[in-house]
């Protein structure tokens, strides 16, 4: 029963490195940049989950949306205040950009909230499923964190493949100048995509600190970087990539924890991304274009 | 009726001036060909008129409206659509998908529907493979689908940039053809093309440019018994 428990907490976790990772395949896909500054969003929203449920004794599910509300408006806002103005630069200024930004966030929540962890409550007050007699127990943070993870996925895939801004997505994810020329509006979609992406790291936000309840100015920036690793190791730019590379990264982590060693958990999650980028360079669903000229 | 005005257009890229002053006019109902060598600013003359890149003096008149300063993307509306070079499908996307993207500015659905069955007599080829993706088309299916992908936004003018590049010659035929098609059914066309003699012998009239200046204009079965057309674009 261990191991299935291990599994679940697995899937559990990578169910929120997935939600994150979505925030970065999309951005990658369409404006063909890597938002560093992501994980931290992340953070906000989960601050603002935690004033909204702590100091004004809102329930969870109208905090979670406030932060939702904040983090799109902080998203949108950073794309338009850090990235836009550079996007005729190089890749390396605006990767040095979203370092830059990255960092800042971390300091206006030091600033404001201080360096002391505070305490998260919560989102999920239901204690869960115990089953086999109570050798198997699935917490409902679990059980939520997994069930949201998969709602998004799909609410996701149908908008992308179904709607106008969606179809508008894929065109300027494939060609800019092309997509002009149909009448798309590429800043319009770009803004919309960075919207999305950090609408869903207020949610991840939640999740994730709903299971790990110590919440720091810096707690944005590991679950950051490792939902960026399953982000490739998925194949970056793949809707479907970020939650299969989600799902395997939060498996291997907390199997890795169980039945190795909790210190050496992230060098493994690093080793296998290492190993999975030497055999398939795109990751596991990235594609090669190939382009006929 | 001019359909489209260019006065005195100058683009730079850096310190290159890469149009240098030129101004010409394309009627409506006309097929307008624009030839000249490599580098002599064909495409960039297209590209500065469909809003992808910004003049830096100059106007342009799409119907007497001043669409210079107007972002590219809400030029489609107006009633212009752009073939680029090099077709620019999206290849990830289906045929049917490509041809729907044309029509992302048109709302009516009932009319976008009518519009893809006409597209799709002009081109059954693309019909029978619509749910194919567009990566997968051969060049000139390629290039039929870009043409068709234009027509879905009902366009009054169509820029088309170097349609015959890259294809074999019975595309090259087929899609000269087309052009001719388009344009009896109403469509104004500006035709960018290296093919200087198909070209000519398609279009009503003609301009020819040489490094980023208008050199020579008119008629274009005169152009086509120029000395220096011959010469110089014609291989005779």
């Amino acid at each position: 029963m261990g191991f299935l428990t291990y599994l679940i907490n697995g899937l559990s976790l990578g169910s929120v490195y997935a939600i994150i990772a979505l925030g970065y395949t999309m951005v990658y896909g369409i404006a063909k940049m890597l938002n560093f500054a992501h994980g931290d969003v992340i953070m906000i929203g989960a601050y603002v989950t935690f004033i909204g449920m702590s100091s004004s004794g809102i329930p969870a599910v109208p905090a979670i949306v406030i932060s939702i509300i904040v983090c799109t408006a902080l998203g949108m806002l950073i794309e338009k205040v850090a990235y836009s103005p550079l996007r005729k630069a190089t890749n390396l200024a605006v990767l040095i950009t979203a370092i830059g930004v990255s960092y800042f966030l971390q300091n206006i929540a030091l600033l404001l909230f201080g360096s002391n962890p505070v305490s998260f409550t919560s989102v999920v007050k239901w204690q869960g499923l115990s089953l086999a007699g109570g050798q198997l127990k699935i917490t409902g943070n679990a059980i939520v964190t997994i069930i949201s993870c998969l709602i998004i996925m799909v609410c996701l895939m149908w908008f992308v493949k179904h709607t106008k801004p969606g179809q508008a997505m894929r065109a300027v994810s494939e060609d800019r100048d092309a997509a002009t020329l149909m009448g798309i509006n590429v800043n319009a979609t770009i803004s919309l995509t960075f919207a999305i992406g950090s609408g869903l790291a207020a949610v991840a936000g939640a999740l994730l600190c709903s299971s790990y309840p110590s919440l720091t100015p810096y707690t944005g920036s590991m679950p950051g970087i490792k939902a960026f690793t399953a982000a490739v190791f998925g194949g970056i730019g793949s809707i479907p990539g970020a939650l299969l590379g989600g799902l395997l990264l939060g498996i291997i982590e907390i199997l890795a924890k169980a039945y190795i060693s909790s210190q050496l958990a992230d060098a493994i999650v690093f080793a296998v991304l290492i190993i999975v980028l030497l055999v398939k360079p795109t990751g596991i669903l990235g594609k090669q274009i190939k382009e006929k000229v | 009726m001019a359909m489209l005005i260019v006065k005195d257009l100058k683009v730079n890229y850096g310190v290159i001036q890469a149009l240098k002053g030129i101004s010409f006019e394309v009627n409506e109902g006309e097929v307008i060909a624009l030839i000249g060598a490599n580098g002599a600013g064909k495409t960039t003359t297209l590209q500065t008129i469909s809003g992808m890149l910004t003049p830096s003096s100059g106007q342009i008149l799409l119907r007497d409206t001043n669409i210079t300063k107007i972002p590219g993307h809400k030029i489609v509306s107006m009633g212009m659509a752009h073939v680029p070079e090099g077709r620019r499908v999206f290849a990830q996307l289906t045929v049917l998908e490509n041809l729907k993207m044309g029509a992302y500015t048109r709302s009516n659905k009932r009319e976008v529907a009518d519009t893809l069955e006409r597209v799709y007599e002009s081109f059954p080829r693309l019909k029978e493979r619509q749910n194919q993706m567009a990566g997968t088309l051969s060049g000139g299916e390629q290039q039929m689908l870009a043409m068709g992908r234009a027509l879905m936004s009902k366009p009054s003018i169509m820029l088309m940039d170097e349609p015959s590049m890259g294809l074999s010659p019975i595309y090259v035929e087929e899609i000269f053809s087309i052009i001719q098609s388009i344009s009896k059914a109403g469509t104004t066309v500006l035709l960018v093309e290296q093919n200087a003699k198909k070209a000519l012998a398609i279009a009503d009239r003609a301009y020819v440019l040489e490094t980023g200046n208008i050199v020579l204009s008119g008629d274009a079965k005169t152009l086509m018994n120029d000395d220096s057309i011959k010469k110089a674009y014609l291989g005779e």
